[in-house]
């Protein structure tokens, strides 16, 4: 298992580095002059040369890799042309935000797609089977930038339940995590039916079936947490891309995290942000699909063998 | 019966794009005094029959040129992303040892990224427009295609029929063109299906963000960006172009669906 985890620690490290590399050399390859593009048609070649300086874009480009990879390991990601603040601050005050409504995202996706998974797969190719495929597939194709706005029309606007954006007020994650997780929930009920509906194949299954166990026990016990298995994977691996997926949200419902602060960024010119929330977002990413796999080795012997 | 509703609506889709073609430039036109017009059953048979948006521009001809765009960036980013990923793929697969573990590698990396994320950041840095778009998806896209058809290519490797045509003396090219390909063209076929649904999502997503198709242009994705500031007075904004998108990736997906349980032996005896 230790030594599992080095092998895994190790790829992880090297793909982060891979992500860094990509991410650095993103800013060359914006089309003609990068400091001209961010500070716009009227800025004076004094100003230019003190933002290519600030930039190190007058370096030699080995001397700027250099800088910016070693920098990463001080979580020095430059600083903001807009704010005048480190890179590094203003991601540590978007993340938790961003990290809170995902966790929150998964936590209504896996309350939602449960009980509709396990429905579907004891009634299989019955009418419950056919209603929540039928209802999880229209949620796999919702896309989040109309489901939030439909929300908000339905809850905040027509019903006043729930506030329409930001995040100050007590409920206000509830619409943007139910927009976020939707498609989630759908991905997993698919996912939970297909997987319960091998493991009720299974030789083990009929024992404990012959053997007179109550049903309860049965579905409980034996099926559902070997089914639960790949779902776990899923679900983890879902959270990484919920924190990209998380983006879009952020954007219709105002939410401050890291994936508004991209996109403003984008629209501000204000490349050293871009460059850090997506070194930060894909870093994470990675990170998390790393621990799954470390927790799916620990529940299943059978992969750390394997490989 | 679902299943002919949704060719209905994939082929409904691609008459609108076609139409697209018809109506060109005349769909900009900006008339003040349609200003936010709602839909109207009088207008049933009229270009107002969706209402208006902001400019007075009737919302059904927006959304018959969002379609066009939106089966425009589908069609590009699959058929690059196919093509690239399967000859990667498969090419990695057939010749095995370090080209393939390094090919390996690098999917693994890709796989590694959030793909929206880095079409979001290609198509940031590299400026909006619809080119630069199919490009970010193909970026992202081509690796799905290439793991897949790496793994069916592994799988067929020893075959026969393989052995008999490089003993013949076959050049490489050629056998995976006419002995490998021709094998693994179904399950790439129905990756590829969802493919479409998802370029449809993920443009409409781009676009919705300002990084994809720019103004006057009409996009689904930016269609519900503008209508949104509207969303009190006048839902029909939203409500158009968010409906025509999620019938679309719906039948798309259902199609998908069918088309993989047909080739899945296995889902036959489960059910």
């Amino acid at each position: 298992m230790i030594s599992y985890f080095f092998k895994l620690f190790g790829s992880v490290l090297f793909i982060s580095w891979v992500v860094g590399t990509l991410v650095f050399f993103l800013i060359h390859l914006v089309p003609g002059d990068p400091v001209a593009v961010m500070l716009g048609d009227w800025a004076s070649p004094a100003d230019e040369e003190a933002l290519r300086t600030q930039l190190g874009l007058n370096l030699p480009i080995a001397m700027q890799y250099w800088h910016y990879i070693s920098g990463i390991f001080q979580f020095d990601l430059g600083e903001s042309l807009f704010f005048h603040q480190p890179v590094s601050e203003l991601i540590a005050e978007r993340f938790p935000m961003t990290l809170q409504l995902a966790l929150m995202a998964l936590l209504i996706a896996a309350l939602i797609a449960f009980p509709l998974g396990l429905w579907a797969a004891l009634r299989a190719g019955k009418w419950p089977d056919h209603l929540s495929m039928t209802v999880s597939l229209i949620g796999v194709s919702i896309p989040n930038f109309w489901l939030g706005p439909m929300l908000i029309l339905l809850f905040s606007l027509s019903l006043a339940w729930l506030p329409v954006s930001g995040a100050e007020q007590p409920f206000s994650w509830v619409l943007p995590a139910v927009t976020l997780g939707t498609a989630l929930a759908a991905i997993l009920a698919r996912m939970l039916r297909a997987s319960l509906l091998e493991v009720l194949h299974e030789d083990y299954i009929r024992t404990a079936q012959a053997k007179g166990l109550p049903a309860r026990l049965v579905y409980g016990k034996h099926a559902l947490l070997n089914a639960l298995l790949p779902v776990v994977t899923i679900l983890g691996l879902q959270l990484g891309t919920l924190l990209g997926g998380a983006v879009i949200t952020e954007v219709v419902f105002d939410w401050p995290g890291l994936g508004q602060l991209l996109v403003e960024s984008i629209q501000r010119r204000d490349y050293p942000v871009v460059q850090g929330c997506i070194l930060v977002i894909s870093v994470a990413y990675i990170t998390i699909n790393g621990l799954t796999e470390l927790v799916y080795a620990w529940l299943d012997p059978r992969i750390r063998v394997a490989t | 019966m679902l299943k002919y509703l949704s060719y209905s609506i994939v082929i409904l889709w691609l008459f609108m794009a076609i139409a697209g073609f018809f109506i060109g430039e005349h769909a900009n036109e900006v008339v003040l005094s349609q200003f936010l017009s709602p839909p109207s059953s009088e207008a049933l048979l009229s270009r107002q029959a969706f209402g208006s948006d902001e400019l007075g521009r009737p919302v059904l001809e927006r959304l018959i040129l969002g379609a066009q765009t939106s089966l425009f960036v589908a069609l590009g980013v699959v058929f690059f992303s196919a093509v690239i990923g399967t000859t990667i793929g498969v090419y990695s697969g057939y010749m095995g040892g370090i080209t393939d573990k390094v090919i390996t590698k690098i999917i693994d990396v890709f796989l590694a990224f959030p793909g929206l994320l880095l079409a979001i950041a290609l198509a940031a840095i590299l400026g909006p427009g619809i080119e630069n778009v199919v490009f970010a998806l193909v970026v992202v896209g081509w690796v799905g295609y290439a793991r897949l058809a790496r793994a069916q290519t592994l799988s067929l490797r020893h075959r026969e029929h393989i052995l008999a045509a490089r003993s013949l003396g076959i050049s490489t090219p050629l056998m995976l063109w006419r002995h490998v390909l021709p094998l693994i063209l179904a399950p790439l076929g129905v990756e590829a299906t969802f493919g479409i649904a998802g370029a449809v999502i993920s443009e409409a997503g781009l676009s919705f963000l300002g990084l994809g198709v720019q103004p006057p242009d009409a996009s689904w994705g930016s269609m519900i960006k503008e209508g949104t500031r509207y969303l009190l007075m006048a839902p029909h904004l939203v409500l158009a172009p968010g409906i025509a998108l999620m019938l679309v990736v719906l039948a798309i997906n259902l199609i998908g669906d069918q088309w993989r349980d047909s080739l899945d032996v296995k889902s036959g005896q489960k059910n």
